[in-house]
């Protein structure tokens, strides 16, 4: 891999976006292990959460090569603090019911699928590869969040209010995801990024099929929405993600596990 | 036919090896026996995924976090394939995890000791999985055939779960003293507890005359326990650990490493519910069930609604 | 047997029916009978299989069935139902002679 400077720098942080995102959804999803609605649902949930955690390792892995330092995926997952993690809020944020969560799971799907599409058209070969491994999984992802959103929004008076507002709380988390910036911007001159804001009209007819299927409202454009957690900015959550996460490597610097 | 000439052809049969299948005339106390034995094997998957889920967010790698992640998901895997064999026998899973969670059955007191530090993990894939191995090795031959053939494919998947154990064991053996100490301090704690796995003395085991003369076990408590105990000392040795028992010593006449006896009080107290984490356990299945009650109850809504393949049962 | 009906137990709580599923390993072999899994219908039943049975390793396809909607047969069906076929030795390929020497298909 021969690259500029301007872009290694601008890589590397465009994989850690991509890792991290997938790291600590991987995070929350498996920490339904064991306590799912139903036990055909927690072998389902162990899977997804199994895929992300493995395509986290995959993107941060080539992070570490394309820095150059040296740094495994395991330093980048368990040696950086918040400022430096980069996925997006959504991601991060608490499990609340099942309701809840399969609808953070079909929001994020819905993206991750159309991005995984597009990466793999990269010029950088790798992370082509990468994205097309994860997109055979993410399909799977979709399928099972998107029929769940449709169950509980259609299911019964109590399923449809939790997923609405479930739907409705987590609707200010949704815009960021089609933020696009400098870093990416110069990645995607270079014909290796894929342009954020290019992704928001698939997603958003992806995503209202299914939402008006599933008899849900879609939340209107007027509310506050969240923004900069691509430059490291995070909600209260991620704090206490991490130190959980990271606590052994962190409390025991010299060991091996 | 009459029962008593049905019950020796069902013997004869069990006697020749042949496995008895879900619609085949087999005695009462067999079908009553079975169900409780398998059940409380599918309880004690479902319960076992709690002291090993608790250390998945905290896996000190990605790799250990995903083969973590993996193994308490085949639980959930083995305990559903163990409740599908249940059912087989006219119960369904709906009224077993009842009685799960009214505290009417019983499940492998192991999952009532908590796990303290990672060195747990590694242990319990040690000690517990093997502990759980030689006994499912064993009911693998079973003469029910859906729990044979349901262990034969729990076997088979479990094999990485003892070794991933054993490799965390070994690591942390070798590694820092804050590492050896909290590895050895798992093994005292885990020890006594993997032994009492295998069930009470033969002699004081109600239930073992019959489930052998049916073959639905093949081998004794006491047999299993020699076993375990034979395959897993010079593992402890190999890596340096101590078995906490001063009883322990090597019988070159046998070819047993003989050892102390098990605090049978602490068994049947932790049996009967007062071991350090029964109710804490009974109250995360409890929660799980009543808080994954209205999702169940919307997806079936909304089967009925749509017309859906489903109402055929 | 002594116990709840389905329908009493679906009244206060549910577990969803139970499905049999049906997998296929290889191109070209036939599907066989994996394990159960319970759902509340079709679409969740096939994801449930495939997130229970196809967890190692690939599979081709995956059948699932109502369990209720199985006939099978009863051991007493054992005689009258499957003896003539093992009487009619003509069907099974071990009553053609061939000659020594030569390869059959």
């Amino acid at each position: 891999m021969k690259l500029d400077k301007q872009t290694q720098s601008d890589l590397f942080d465009y994989l850690l976006r991509l890792g991290d995102d997938r790291l600590i959804l991987g995070h929350r999803v498996s920490e339904w292990c064991g306590h799912g609605p139903i036990l055909e649902e927690d072998i389902a949930l162990s899977n997804i959460a199994l895929d992300l955690i493995g395509q986290s390792i995959n993107f941060l892995s080539l992070a570490g090569k394309v820095e150059g330092q040296g740094r495994t995926e395991d330093d980048l997952a368990y040696h950086r603090d918040a400022l430096d993690f980069k996925n997006l809020m959504l991601v991060e944020q608490p499990n609340g019911d099942f309701g809840f969560t399969m609808v953070r799971q079909f929001l994020f799907d819905a993206y991750s699928l159309l991005l995984m599409e597009a990466l793999q058209a990269s010029e950088l070969k790798e992370l082509a590869a990468i994205a097309g491994k994860a997109l055979k999984e993410v399909r799977y992802h979709l399928r099972h969040s998107s029929q769940w959103v449709l169950r509980l929004g259609d299911g019964t008076e109590e399923s449809h209010r939790r997923v609405q507002n479930a739907l409705d709380d987590l609707w200010m988390y949704t815009r960021e995801m089609f933020e696009s910036d400098e870093v990416e911007q110069r990645l995607v001159q270079k014909g290796i990024a894929v342009d954020s804001t290019s992704l928001k009209s698939g997603w958003e007819s992806m995503v209202f099929q299914i939402l008006k299927q599933a008899t849900l409202e879609i939340p209107g454009e007027q509310g506050y929405y969240s923004s900069g957690s691509r430059q490291g900015i995070h909600t209260e959550h991620l704090g206490y993600i991490l130190a959980d996460m990271q606590f052994l490597p962190r409390a025991y610097p010299d060991a091996k596990w | 036919m009459e029962d008593k000439k049905r019950l020796e052809e069902f013997e004869a049969r069990i006697q020749r090896g042949e496995k008895i299948e879900p619609k085949d005339w087999m005695p009462e106390r067999y079908r009553k026996q079975l169900i409780r034995m398998i059940s409380q094997h599918a309880h004690s998957e479902v319960v076992g995924m709690l002291p090993e889920g608790n250390w998945i967010t905290r896996a000190p790698s990605l790799r250990r976090k995903l083969v973590l992640l993996a193994k308490v998901q085949d639980e959930a895997g083995h305990g559903l394939y163990l409740y599908s064999a249940a059912e087989t026998l006219g119960v369904d899973r709906q009224e077993l995890i009842e009685q799960l969670l009214e505290g009417k059955a019983k499940y492998s007191n192991i999952f009532n000791y908590p796990t303290l530090t990672w060195a747990d993990i590694g242990v319990i894939g040690w000690l517990v999985d093997g502990a759980a191995i030689v006994n499912q090795t064993m009911l693998a031959k079973s003469s029910y055939g859906p729990y044979s053939r349901a262990m034969i494919r729990i076997c088979k998947e479990e094999n990485f779960h003892k070794r991933q154990g054993y490799e965390i064991v070994a690591t942390m053996a070798k590694g820092t003293p804050e590492q050896k100490k909290m590895v050895q301090d798992a093994v005292n704690r885990w020890w006594w507890p993997s032994l009492m796995m295998f069930g009470p003395h033969d002699t004081d085991s109600p239930n073992s005359g019959e489930l052998l003369r049916w073959k639905v076990k093949t081998k004794t408590n006491d047999e299993l326990r020699q076993r375990f105990v034979n395959l897993t000392v010079p593992q402890a040795h190999a890596v340096g650990l101590t078995i906490p028992d001063p009883d322990l010593k090597y019988n070159p006449e046998t070819g047993n490493w003989e050892f102390g006896e098990i605090d049978w009080d602490e068994f049947w107290r932790v049996i009967k519910g007062d071991g350090p984490c029964n109710r804490e356990r009974m109250r995360a299945r409890r929660k799980a069930h009543e808080e994954g009650a209205w999702v169940r109850e919307a997806a079936a809504a909304y089967a009925a609604k749509h017309g859906m393949k489903s109402r055929v049962a | 047997m002594n116990h709840k009906t389905k329908a009493e137990n679906e009244a206060t709580d549910t577990q969803w029916p139970l499905w049999e599923v049906f997998v296929q390993e290889k191109q070209g072999a036939p599907h066989e009978h994996a394990g159960s899994v319970h759902a509340p219908d079709a679409e969740i039943a096939l994801q449930n299989a495939r997130d229970v049975y196809a967890r190692r390793g690939r599979l081709l396809s995956i059948w699932v069935v109502p369990s209720a909607a199985i006939t099978a047969t009863t051991p007493s069906d054992d005689g009258p139902f499957f003896d003539p076929g093992n009487d009619k030795i003509y069907r099974h390929p071990q009553f053609y002679k061939v000659p020594r020497g030569v390869k059959m298909f």
